[in-house]
């Protein structure tokens, strides 16, 4: 199946070890943003393709290789990353958090609690959380070097005058260990209090902005708020519709054109395994006899 | 007699900025007492806002030195030097564009430098800055507009309530009322001159209107080719100038 043409998980030796550096410099530095000299891959910058560096770069021949996208394992995107790295790299691929050593994520932690061994790489689209209210790198990097995040709070602010509450509910800026102020990548907050005290290593590479970070296991996480405004990790106020789970983080379905929709769990996995143990939920298709 | 040297707020040796060979400042020497406004006039090109960007730290000089509460700010490194930038000092732009976040709204534009300094709290934030934006005249109302939706003057008074909120000590300022009409800069003049008292403010204006310096200033430096040909109490220099060109340049404002 592997297709011969390439090096191991496609990019050279050279690149991988320049990506590694780059990785264990951000294990060192949690929450800091490490440029590196990001790869052409064969896919568009909006599939993840500094997700796939990083991937790439932690792979070994006996990992298993789980990729979800919303927590999906079955999106286009999600398929054509697991093929890519069957491709190049031979790797088992599997569906099931559990059973994979290396997961790659667009936008969600899955439900499943991970543990130490794993590694969660995310898609990062926008390394820079202070981008929003400062578009000059080198004043962000100086912000960072220095730990001046009032203009975090700035935006937080601008959030509650304008919707009353912090509205922002993607993306939720994160304090680490008490130093670098990190985006977390377009994961709901929802997931946000995953982030912190996770057993797994959690690498974060951005490839049009040319930047890798990560969190190494039990870091602590925090995210932004006010004293009056506490953070508060939501998700729509309903049971899963297919497997009746009170706690996962749901999407809202379409399911007809008069209106009808019906909430399910995000992590497809997830949802799976709890419905073929027998979990219920509103819509489930009637017990057989 | 007073030890000077323990009460001067900023103390000012020898300040020089050369731009190639062209002269911003050469060998400027002052010092400045709490509760003072000193204002630097002359005219366009005559080194006022290249001395007031050095002694702020927008600029390093090339030579002299600048002690505040006898600390040398040249010698501090940068985070020290920032942290100052947004507690004890303030600066206030000619050009509103420069001192405010146009995308943030007036109240996030007070709040910026309370949360810079670690307000947490939205409630107390927002308080202060309703408290400021009525101190600056601005209807409480406007408070999540943008400055865009502002006049010009709304813009600068703005500007002044966001450097203030904090209660800084020394406040810097580039031709505050400048690009304002007339009756705009009368009535901004009236409400500096209040804050000024009030807050007990230490302040380097630097201006070329004359009337503007009379109204603000205690004492005066007149610059000329980057140098301080003139210096003394405010009514001293505009009533009775030694200097041939300050004359010159009291008689041609006078005659208006
Ligand atoms: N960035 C620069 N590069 C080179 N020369 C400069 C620079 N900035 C100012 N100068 C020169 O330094 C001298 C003093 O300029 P400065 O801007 O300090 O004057 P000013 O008194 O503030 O004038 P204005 O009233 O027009 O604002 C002028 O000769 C000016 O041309
Ligand atoms: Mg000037």
């Amino acid at each position: 199946m592997t297709d011969h043409a390439y090096n191991f998980a496609y990019l050279d030796e050279a690149t991988k070890r320049m990506i590694r550096r780059a990785i264990l410099k951000g294990i060192a530095v949690p929450g800091y943003q490490v440029p590196f000299a990001s790869r052409e891959m064969p896919m568009p910058y909006g599939w993840g393709t500094g997700g796939v560096q990083v991937t790439a770069a932690c792979l070994t021949p006996e990992d298993t290789l789980k990729v979800i996208d919303q927590g999906a394992d079955d999106t286009t995107n999600a398929v054509s990353i697991r093929k890519f790295f069957e491709r190049t790299g031979g790797v088992e691929t599997t569906t099931h958090t559990s059973e994979a050593s290396v997961i790659q994520t667009r936008h969600r932690i899955p439900e499943e609690p991970l543990r130490e061994g794993q590694i969660l790489v995310y898609q990062v689209p926008i390394p820079e959380p202070l981008r929003f209210l400062e578009p000059r790198e080198s004043e962000t990097r100086k912000m960072h070097a220095l730990e001046e995040y009032g203009l975090m709070h700035v935006k937080l602010y601008e959030d509650i005058a304008r919707h009353g509450e912090i509205s922002t509910s993607y993306a939720y800026p994160v304090n680490v260990e008490g130093r670098y102020v990190m985006d977390p990548s377009p994961i709901p907050k929802f997931d946000n209090p995953k982030l912190g005290g996770n057993p797994a290593i959690q690498l974060f590479g951005a490839g049009r902005e040319q930047r890798i970070y990560a969190l190494p296991p039990f870091t602590e996480v925090v995210s932004l708020d006010f004293e009056d405004h506490p953070f508060q990790a939501s998700k729509a106020d309903h049971d899963c519709d297919l497997c009746g789970c009170a706690t996962s983080y749901l999407d809202e379905v379409i399911t007809d054109d008069r209106g009808g929709r019906m909430f399910v769990c995000s992590d497809t996995d997830f949802c799976e395994s709890r419905r073929s143990a027998g979990h219920r939920g509103r819509l489930s298709p009637e017990e057989m006899a | 007699m007073r030890d000077f040297k323990d009460t001067a707020l900023l103390q000012v040796e020898g300040l020089t900025k050369r731009y190639g060979a062209r002269i911003g400042c050469a060998d400027v020497s002052f010092d400045l007492w709490p509760g003072e406004v000193l204002g630097i006039v002359g005219e366009s090109g005559s080194g006022k806002s290249t001395l007031l960007s050095c002694l702020a730290g927008h600029l390093t000089p090339d030579h002299g030195r600048v002690l505040y509460q006898g600390r040398d700010t040249l010698a501090m490194n940068e985070p020290e030097r920032r942290v100052l930038g947004r507690t004890d000092w303030a600066f206030v732009h000619q050009n509103p564009r420069d001192g405010l976040r146009m995308g943030v709204s007036a109240g996030g534009n007070v709040g910026e430098r309370l949360m810079a300094v670690g307000a947490r709290n939205y409630g107390a934030i927002r308080e202060a800055a309703t408290d400021w934006l009525a101190r600056v005249e601005i209807d409480a109302g406007r408070i999540d507009d943008r400055p865009r939706q502002f006049s010009g003057g709304m813009q600068q008074r703005l500007q002044i309530a966001r450097n203030l909120v904090t209660g800084p000590k020394l406040v810097f300022m580039d031709e505050p009322t400048g690009g304002l009409d007339v009756s705009v800069q009368a009535r901004l003049l009236d409400l500096l001159r209040g804050l000024v008292r009030d807050m007990g403010l230490s302040v380097i204006l630097v201006t070329h209107d004359l009337a503007v310096a009379r109204l603000l200033a205690d004492r005066l430096m007149v610059m000329q080719g980057g140098h301080v040909i003139e210096h003394g109490l405010t009514d001293q220099v505009l009533d009775d100038p030694q200097a041939p060109y300050t004359q010159l340049l009291v008689s041609s404002v006078l005659q208006v």
